[in-house]
């Protein structure tokens, strides 16, 4: 038994030399992003801020608006209200109405699907990256990136900045990242809770299997499992 | 019951088999932990066969849906995610459980007479699984999907002569592309999972005819009753069986923590640029294969090209995985079990563990002036523990068997 645990202890610590943490292209330090997928209202707000600040450019060509609707508790008729600009059904997906022509023309460039943004860049860096936009004339909308330098995105978020608190503002931006971080993995909310499970059944499984063990290995112990048939 | 019993055994050898292999086959009864990872690696194949019939279902081997296509399992399809992290952690477990299971036959030597074919089909198992492993992860269609292939089928292109037409031969097409996404799926579905079951059928049964090694490494047959049963053994079903059902649900909390609780386990899983769709036209900055690949890529990357060409490092690259099959020809000590064997041994198992895993970190990470060094220092150290071996393994003082088991 010492043996199995310092075995634990050593490939648990070789796990933790971080050789890939999710980090910026330039080494800006990323602001934690502390987002909570159970938390269902920052969701719902994150859903809210999502489809009227990003979605006209952003697609999460992956996510349906009914799956949306079912997993963050908005009911359908909320959700073509509040959450749908674009024309589209309740089974479709959430895709931006943004043609690449005219993407191409406006920004030089088609902004990126982020379905998947939060698995590729982490919660973190879509938290800072938000909140790190600066003034700089030199640029085409006149803003400019410390996260992700040189950034074609405009500060869409910049009315939010002005007009709220520091802490609203940066709730707001929590919200957005958590309603990706969902995005990025809808099964999230329900893998952890069913992982509890599972491991409590493994624990009880794992009793018995030991006492089972036991029993059958005292024939071993004392030598006389030939007497057995 | 014992009618349809008789009624069967006329057919078919069930009773013979049973008994041969299970109920009579007889085990040594000092097993510890290290002996644990032979069931639980056939454990893992059962369930990357199984998920990978289901997630073969739904999945496109196609280049334009591939990727969009294993996001729809993982959202579209009732119960797809946890089928795909089975797979997908079933992957690095079961790199994890071989190698564990290789180091025990490394602490034992098991893979000393009479037990080097037992070794040789393992070893080739090993081969066959990595080819498995790649094309697999080639299958996502991801970021490191496509540059990781793009890499390790590049290094056909440097046999001399006829790398070029190996290259489009391999491929299908001058890079990687529909063509080759298709042919590795072909190959991870069928052709590779058909030659790892017939592998593990012939590894078991050489293992079966000469019986398991144990941890003093003593020949058990050696002393037998007056019944012909080896007085150490003890029937593997009952007592081993049950005893491999404690290993089984250990393990399966393990897996299940990553599955539940950190799928892309920080990237060494699933790496993040993975969850970026393939794009020829982007190379990604960083390069890295999944951990398991590592250690061979190291030693590729150790070795500089010569006469402009890569070929040196694809032969290092190979020559490290060929040298394990010559490990019981290497190994002249008349000991098996390293609690039997001499210092000089044991420190040069010493560092060949660390070299090994070195070399596994290394190959994770970016190349830098010092990373080369160590590379090419814990390249020739990997390679010294089999060229040095038949010399360290006949000096030194090693200590006197038992003539029956311990403990």
């Amino acid at each position: 038994m010492k043996k199995l645990l310092t075995i634990t202890a050593s490939v648990l610590a070789s796990l933790s030399i971080s050789f890939n943490v999710l980090a910026s292209e330039n080494g800006v330090h990323l602001d934690h992003a502390d987002t909570d997928i159970n938390d269902q209202k920052s969701l719902q707000n994150g859903a809210q801020l999502f489809m009227d600040y990003c979605s006209g450019c952003h697609s999460i060509s992956f996510m349906r608006y009914n799956r949306i609707a079912k997993d963050l508790n908005i009911s359908n008729a909320d959700v073509k209200k509040n959450l749908m600009f674009s024309g589209s059904k309740l089974g479709d997906k959430v895709v931006s109405s943004m043609t690449e022509k005219g993407a191409e023309t406006w920004f030089g460039t088609t902004p990126p699907d982020l379905s998947l943004v939060a698995r590729s860049k982490g919660t973190d860096w879509i938290y800072t990256y938000l909140r790190s936009f600066y003034a700089d004339k030199s640029r085409p909308f006149g803003v400019n990136n410390k996260v992700l330098v040189n950034a074609s995105m405009p500060d869409v978020l910049w009315e939010l900045k002005k007009n709220k608190s520091a802490e609203d503002f940066n709730q707001d931006v929590r919200d957005v990242t958590n309603f990706l971080d969902y995005v990025g993995e809808p099964a999230k909310l329900v893998r952890v809770d069913l992982g509890y499970k599972v491991m409590g059944f493994l624990f009880i499984l794992l009793i018995l299997a030991y006492l089972m063990k036991k029993e059958y290995w005292k024939d071993v112990k004392y030598g006389n499992w030939r007497a057995k048939d | 019951m014992d009618n349809n019993k008789n009624w069967i055994d006329q057919r078919f050898p069930l009773t013979k088999v049973w008994n041969e292999h299970l109920a009579e086959y007889y085990t040594p009864r000092n097993f510890n932990f290290w002996y644990f990872f032979g069931s639980l690696a056939m454990l893992v194949l059962v369930m990357q066969i199984v998920t990978g019939i289901f997630l073969t279902m739904h999945f496109k081997p196609d280049a334009v849906n591939a990727f969009a296509s294993v996001e729809y399992i993982m959202r579209d399809v009732d119960w797809g995610w946890l089928i795909r992290y089975l797979h997908s952690t079933g992957a690095s477990a079961f790199f994890i459980v071989i190698y564990l299971h290789m180091y025990r036959g490394l602490l034992y030597g098991s893979y000393k007479s009479p037990r080097e074919l037992i070794w040789i089909l393992g070893m080739i198992l090993y081969i066959a699984l990595m080819a498995e492993a790649f094309m697999g992860y080639v299958l996502p269609w991801g970021q490191m999907s496509y540059w990781g292939a793009q890499v390790i089928i590049s290094l056909f292109g440097s046999v001399p002569f006829i790398g070029p037409d190996l290259l489009v031969w391999i491929l299908g097409d001058y890079a990687v592309g529909d063509p080759a996404l298709n042919r590795f799926f072909s190959l991870h579905v069928i052709a590779l999972p058909l030659i790892l079951v017939v592998l593990v059928f012939l590894h078991i049964v050489a293992l079966h005819t000469v019986g398991s090694n144990n941890p003093d490494g003593v020949e058990i047959k050696k002393n037998k009753d007056k019944n012909g049963i080896p007085k150490d053994g003890i029937p593997f079903h009952p007592y081993y069986s049950v005893k491999d059902i404690v290993g089984v649900v250990v393990f399966l909390m393990l897996f299940s923590a990553v599955v539940f609780f950190a799928p892309a386990l920080n990237g060494y899983f699933l790496e993040h640029a993975n969850f970026i769709e393939a794009n020829p036209l982007k190379t990604p900055d960083h390069i890295a294969p999944l951990w398991y690949l590592t250690p061979f890529y190291s030693v590729l990357r150790a070795i500089p090209p010569m006469f402009g060409s890569q070929f040196p490092g694809v032969v290092g690259m190979f020559a490290a995985l060929l040298i394990l099959l010559a490990l019981p020809w290497l190994d002249r000590s008349k000991v098996k079990s390293i609690r039997y064997r001499s210092y000089p041994y044991k420190i040069a198992l010493g560092v060949f563990v660390v070299s090994f895993i070195t070399l596994g970190w290394l190959g994770m990470e970016p190349v830098t002036p010092v990373n080369a060094i160590l590379a090419r220092v814990f390249t020739i150290l990997y390679f010294g523990f089999f060229i040095l071996m038949p010399w360290f393994t006949s000096i030194g003082k090693t200590k006197q068997v038992p003539e029956r088991v311990t403990e």
